[in-house]
């Protein structure tokens, strides 16, 4: 390189003196550009060899390098596993005192104790997540099928007790004391004709508000007392102890459009809730209870509205009237 | 800022910092030795300086130390099941209290307002009289003048700690070192072990700390205030500033000509040199070269070379120079806070101008001002209720058996008062409205004194004609005990017609 335009440039990478900056060049240059020499402190040298030193030592005491089907595990044991591991301990631990609490206690005496109350909605907003709402979704809004646990529309019961034992035993579902019905394909087993399903669905229609001609009424009438009344009532208000739904309300938990009753009619509803017992620890179980029972529809379990021990024996009376049910369809 | 130096030069005698001053830090490298990419760290031994400025820093050193070490033992009485302590920074229970004020961590606004305040502020002072902060105030320079006060103390001043270090380990050396590490390492392990104080119970931690009870973060963190103490204000000292500080980087962009900087006056003090007394001071400056302003420095840099990226502005070279000056009988002031234009316009023989009030510092001012009027409004505006409400969105809204329209509500309640309160629900702006609160009968909620309750709040409305498919409700919340109350809006969604 040659420097007969920069006499202040010498040919042997010497160091020069930069007047604008006051600083001198470290004598390198790369097609005339140089570099300013603006040295570091050498104790910071020192920090960069130490954090090399620390580096090594760090990735043999800890779980660094990563192998075919496993990773070095470190000298020191350490795991993030395993430490959320302990902390989970720690936590149902921590818990352990509310759910000791929850176990075996009535609404009334969790209402009447504002933090067990708040734990129990907390511990049931979170095991609904990861239970219910799969299928109920994740406010309990319900989808076509699967009821809506915001609405005072309660098919098996609606107080604390009512959730709680649903929860519990399921609806069709694996526990011996399940909760029980048959809503039958009608038209399918061949007990009404598609003439009679079509005056039938009109007829519970009229009950929500739709117009029908007398004549429809009329036959529509006999076949609701022949067929339906003995589960849903002479006025198809339902029963609950039966599961039977109340079909002159505005919910419609299969659609509300004369063709979805018309093949409710035809083929039947047999709607399957899991039995939780096996699967949720009870206190678990009672706080679902309590959160389901506070979106909103939850009903009061006074004794004077609901006697416990008449609505206790008229359940089980009822699930041996189901199982008779089931023998005798054919 | 030295280019304003180098402009009044001759363009030849640009090496030079100021006339006659030949620059001094950069290091003279030959071919044959090239210049090393990395600089040997060079002892600085400042000298002890006495005047106003010193004064000042000792003022400053003695108050914001009492500060710092006696704070944490101040007492507040906030009320029974409340800390009574007036600085208390609370992880544990997410609070911070000074003295009246306790803030949440929903209120962490307070923390951010106040830091742009501390900005700000240093902006306005900076922009003002160059780097006070660095000279006076800051912790880095306070403990590293507190421990030079050892070393001092068991070492002796400059001169003597340089022929000390010089010298060989005798008894007396082994002794004066010895000691000085031991004070220093005591200094650091309070400083370290007060820093606990200002987040738990300062007389329960103190306790606790010594019999082995306190948390583990207790201890994890006094010896790391020990550690950096230790080692900031021992050893690294100037470095801390000049390398590892980007504050002396932003107040570049602060300063300009006209800010007010511990400033060398060479259009009075040069051409420099000796001085015999009783010799005449005509046609030569007043500096006499004694370098003193470069041994009382604790950078270690030569305030003749101009304004500079090592300066931390503590002033103690005009108190050195000041000493000078009344012993040779010269007027006070060759080095003194002034600004970079003023010694342009007197070497010009122009007047001196001063101009404090200039839009740089009237901006600052302005929002200096204006971000302290914002918190003061908001700290005197804050309420001890505070009403939160989010509406259920899935399910949106819920059709009830009878047709009516359930909605349901999360209802938020904070308590900041030192009391439990039961508090009466009220929802307006729905014509018939049923409100529910899950898990009681009534519609008063009770939340405990500096606790966040949720309720789960539904409300059913059955007259939907007059509301059609959305209504604006308002959530009112009163304490009849206190007669406070919050409200909060929120919509009543009703879906379509029906």
């Amino acid at each position: 390189m040659t420097n007969d335009d920069r006499p202040d440039v010498t040919d042997d990478g010497a160091p020069r003196y930069d007047e604008p900056t006051g600083q001198y060049t470290t004598g390198h240059s790369w097609d005339g550009i140089e570099e300013l020499n603006t040295p570091m402190p050498r104790w910071w040298l020192g920090i960069f060899y130490a954090s090399i030193v620390f580096a090594i030592g760090y990735a043999v005491l800890m779980p660094s390098i990563p192998l075919i089907n496993s990773h070095f595990e470190g000298l020191l044991g350490h795991s993030d596993r395993g430490e959320v591991a302990a902390d989970l301990v720690e936590m149902r631990s921590e818990r352990a005192v509310f759910a000791d609490r929850l176990s075996g206690t009535g609404i009334d005496d969790i209402t009447a104790d504002p933090e067990l109350f708040r734990f129990s909605m907390a511990a049931g907003k979170s095991a609904f997540g990861d239970n219910c709402a799969t299928c109920h979704g994740t406010g309990g809004q319900g989808f076509k099928g699967y009821p809506n646990l915001n609405d005072d529309v309660w098919i098996w019961g609606g107080t604390f007790e009512d959730i709680r034992h649903t929860l519990e035993v399921g609806i069709r579902a694996a526990h011996d004391d399940t909760r029980f019905n048959i809503m039958q394909g009608f038209g399918q087993d061949g007990f009404l004709t598609r003439d009679e399903i079509n005056d039938l669905a009109d007829y519970i229609l009229a009950f929500s508000g739709l117009e029908v001609d007398a004549e429809v009424q009329q036959r529509g009438q006999t076949l609701f007392a022949d067929n339906c009344a003995s589960c849903h009532g002479e006025d198809a208000k339902g029963d609950r102890s039966q599961g039977a739904p109340d079909l002159t309300d505005a919910d419609w938990l299969y659609g509300g459009e004369r063709a979805d009753i018309q093949t409710s009619i035809y083929s039947g509803r047999q709607g399957v809730m899991p039995n939780w017992n096996e699967r949720l620890d009870p206190e678990i179980i009672t706080a679902l209870a309590v959160y389901v029972h506070a979106l909103g529809g939850g009903e009061p379990s006074l004794p004077a509205i609901v006697p416990a021990s008449m609505d206790d024996s008229a359940e089980s009376e009822i699930v041996t009237d189901d199982t008779n049910v089931e023998a005798e369809t054919p | 800022m030295t280019t304003l130096i180098d402009n009044t030069q001759e363009p030849g005698k640009r090496e030079q910092a100021a006339p006659g001053v030949q620059r001094s830090r950069a290091p003279n490298p030959t071919p044959s030795t090239p210049a090393s990419l990395y600089k040997k760290r060079e002892q600085i031994y400042p000298k002890l300086a006495h005047g106003t400025f010193r004064n000042l820093k000792w003022l400053a050193l003695v108050v914001l130390l009492g500060i710092y070490y006696i704070v944490p033992w101040l007492r507040w009485d906030r009320g029974v099941g409340q800390p009574d302590q007036a600085v208390l920074i609370d992880f544990e229970n997410a609070r911070f209290y000074f003295f009246f004020i306790e803030i949440w961590p929903q209120e962490a606004y307070y923390i951010t307002g106040l830091l742009i305040l501390a900005a700000l502020g240093l902006f306005l002072v900076t922009s003002l009289f160059g780097r006070v902060w660095c000279g006076y105030a800051c912790p880095q320079t306070i403990w590293t003048d507190l421990f030079i006060y050892v070393e001092r103390f068991f070492e002796g001043d400059r001169n003597a700690r340089i022929k000390l270090n010089k010298s060989k380990w005798t008894l007396s050396k082994i002794y004066k070192k010895t000691a000085k590490h031991i004070v220093w390492l005591f200094i650091a392990a309070f400083t370290g072990g007060v820093w606990i104080l200002y987040f738990h119970d300062a007389p329960t931690i103190a306790r606790d700390f010594f019999t082995g009870h306190a948390p583990t973060t207790s201890y994890v963190f006094a010896a790391l205030l020990t550690f950096t103490t230790y080692s900031l204000a021992g050893f690294m000292r100037e470095q801390v500033c000049t390398y590892m500080c980007p504050w002396p980087r932003i107040q570049a962009a602060m300063i300009d000509e006209e800010a007010l900087n511990v400033t060398y006056r060479y259009d009075r003090g040069e051409p420099r040199g000796p001085h015999k007394k009783g010799a005449t001071w005509d046609g030569r400056g007043d500096c006499i070269d004694c370098r003193q302003c470069v041994a009382v420095c604790p950078v270690g840099i030569d305030i003749r070379d101009g304004l500079q990226l090592e300066c931390i502005g503590c002033a103690l070279c005009i108190d050195a120079c000041n000493e000078i000056m009344d012993k040779v009988d010269r007027p006070r002031n060759l080095i003194a806070y002034d600004t970079d234009e003023n010694v342009v316009r007197r070497s010009k023989g122009e007047k001196a101008r001063y101009r404090l009030i200039r839009p740089r510092t009237i901006i600052y001012a302005v929002l200096f001002a204006g971000v302290g009027f914002i918190m003061l409004g908001a700290l005197i505006g804050r309420t001890t209720l505070d009403l939160n409400v989010q509406r259920d969105r899935q399910p949106n809204f819920v059709v009830m058996s009878d047709g009516s329209i359930q909605n349901g509500y999360t209802v938020k309640v904070l308590n900041k008062a030192t009391q439990t309160r039961a508090l009466t629900l009220t929802a307006e702006g729905l014509p018939s409205p049923v409100i529910k609160v899950a898990g009681q009968t009534d519609l008063t909620l009770n939340v405990p004194s500096d606790e966040a309750v949720d309720f789960r709040v539904t409300i059913v409305e059955d007259n939907l004609d007059q509301i059609g498919g959305r209504a604006e409700i308002l959530f009112r919340l009163t304490d009849p005990a206190s007669d406070t109350e919050a409200t909060r809006s929120a919509v009543f969604v009703a879906g379509g017609t029906k």
